[in-house]
């Protein structure tokens, strides 16, 4: 059969930037960052954390002993999702619809507090939900029993590219007819003490904000949150009269197989060519960086779209929202997944926040610290992650829907 | 003591990068030696542990060869000893 084309009928984020997509696409318009001090002990202080979220406010007692703080943070966005597609699941539906999360760290606070317990509490026991709750399949299934869902679903572990894969594989598997309906996102809570220790000796985290293609950016900063999105045919959407936020309209990856840690130019811009494989780059007014505020990803990147684009690069913004939402790792492809859409749908470029000076090696539109009104068709998102494996995902806006 | 610095310095080098010591001179540069950006922050990780200091992560760039980081770790030391 023909491939067909996937519609975006609904999208949730929970993230430092608030609860829901109407919060989100506010900061990114004001361009307000959500980083702040996180109080535990490491080198670095500051992150980009859900502040003052309490698990009562979404689930009962029991529900929230069971269930780990990144899957909360899936199912919320999941619950803003469907709410938003108004997609009734019928059975039919419901056998022939996909979940694919991502997530990078999984449940990893759940073992960090059990073996706190074992090494440090002198417990001779952990939590009997420690498996459970640290699974990183647990919020694809988590949603898959709250909504009765019974189609394939897995989860995608592939660090910082987790959910952009993810979203990848969900359109791959709408558009070649594999479901019917597909939820796709990703969801991260790194907020550990271990974990944390771990990024520290990283190096990678700034010890102050994160300022993506600025000459004096430090490195990242960790954030936590969840995205996810409704996929369905266009076809299927127009038929039951949803509205289309977006359409998928590319997906590329590719692995630099170069360096575990140090990132390619060449790999990122594999990853890019291959999304836009079927498209007219000259169409692409805006890209969704990966755009760590790292001294080694900005260059690379910044290289790597040139490569891509030739003289169109000069004519396209690019900007980092993980200067204002931070680095959510394997939820980082969902939540910017997002971000893009709400730049297509509302017309708006969101900046690069926490910009003080241009770099001559990142030297692309980068969008400082104010959004700006535009109306791009089409755009690009990408996720590089340690280990090389990259992953861009091309959408285009409500316009070319029709 | 620069010198016993050095020695300290070589061992934790050779120990993380499964080296053998006798390769590695007072002179040598990691790009003499291999050592790449990922390897550098090992190295800071077990000298931090050798000489029990915190070595910033901004001071890491610089870190290029074994003279350099015999210099940043007297440094830190005489820091240690005079508060």
């Amino acid at each position: 059969m023909t491939a067909r084309r996937v519609a975006v009928t609904g999208f949730g984020v929970i993230s430092a930037l608030g609860r829901d997509a109407a919060a989100f696409r506010q900061a990114l318009e004001q361009g307000r960052s959500g980083i702040g001090p996180h109080g535990f002990d490491v080198r670095f202080p500051n992150a980009a954390q859900v502040r003052d979220y309490e698990p009562a406010q979404y689930f009962d007692d029991k529900q929230a002993g069971l269930i780990d703080r990144f899957a909360q943070f899936a199912i919320i966005a999941a619950a803003e999702a469907i709410a938003m597609s108004g997609i009734e699941f019928t059975p039919a539906l419901k056998a022939r619809t996909a979940i694919v999360t991502g997530t990078s760290g999984g449940g990893q606070s759940a073992i960090d507090d059990g073996f706190l317990d074992l090494y440090k509490n002198g417990m001779p026991r952990v939590n009997p939900f420690t498996i459970p709750r640290t699974m990183s399949n647990a919020a694809a299934s988590h949603i898959g029993m709250k909504y009765g869902i019974t189609g394939p679903a897995w989860t995608v572990s592939t660090a910082c590219s987790s959910s952009n894969h993810a979203v990848g594989q969900a359109y791959w598997m709408v558009r070649n007819g594999e479901a019917e309906c597909a939820l796709t996102g990703g969801s991260e809570a790194p907020f550990s003490p271990g974990f944390l220790k771990a990024w520290e000796a990283m190096r990678v985290v700034s010890p102050d904000t994160c300022r993506p293609f600025s000459r004096d950016r430090k490195g990242m900063i960790l954030g936590e949150g969840g995205a996810m999105l409704v996929l369905e045919p266009l076809e299927a959407a127009r038929a039951r009269g949803a509205t289309v936020y977006a359409e998928i309209a590319g997906f590329g990856m590719s692995a630099d197989a170069h360096h575990i840690t140090m990132p390619s130019p060449e790999g990122a811009a594999a990853a890019m060519r291959a999304a836009l494989a079927d498209f007219p780059l000259e169409q692409i007014g805006y890209i969704n960086a990966h755009g760590t505020g790292t001294p080694a990803n900005d260059p690379a990147e910044t290289k790597a779209i040139r490569a891509v684009f030739g003289a169109h690069a000069g004519k396209l913004a690019v900007s980092s929202t993980k200067s204002m939402h931070g680095h959510t790792l394997g939820a980082a492809g969902a939540i910017e997944a997002v971000a893009t859409i709400l730049a297509l749908l509302h017309g708006f470029l969101p900046p690069t926040a926490n910009f003080n000076e241009a770099d001559p090696e990142c030297d692309l539109d980068v969008v400082p610290n104010v959004s700006r009104r535009a109306a791009p068709v089409a755009a690009l998102s990408n996720s590089f992650a340690f280990g090389g494996l990259n992953a861009t995902l091309l959408f285009t806006g409500p316009s070319l829907a029709r | 003591m620069p010198a016993d610095t050095t020695g300290r310095v070589i061992a934790v080098i050779a120990s993380t990068q499964k080296m053998d010591a006798s390769r590695i001179a007072a002179t040598s540069t990691f790009e003499e030696l291999g050592i790449d950006s990922l390897d550098g922050i090992n190295i800071a990780f077990g000298l931090e542990n050798e000489f029990n200091v915190d070595i910033p992560d901004d001071s890491l760039p610089q870190l290029r060869s074994v003279a350099d980081i015999v210099a940043g770790i007297d440094k830190l030391l005489a820091a240690k000893g005079g508060a």
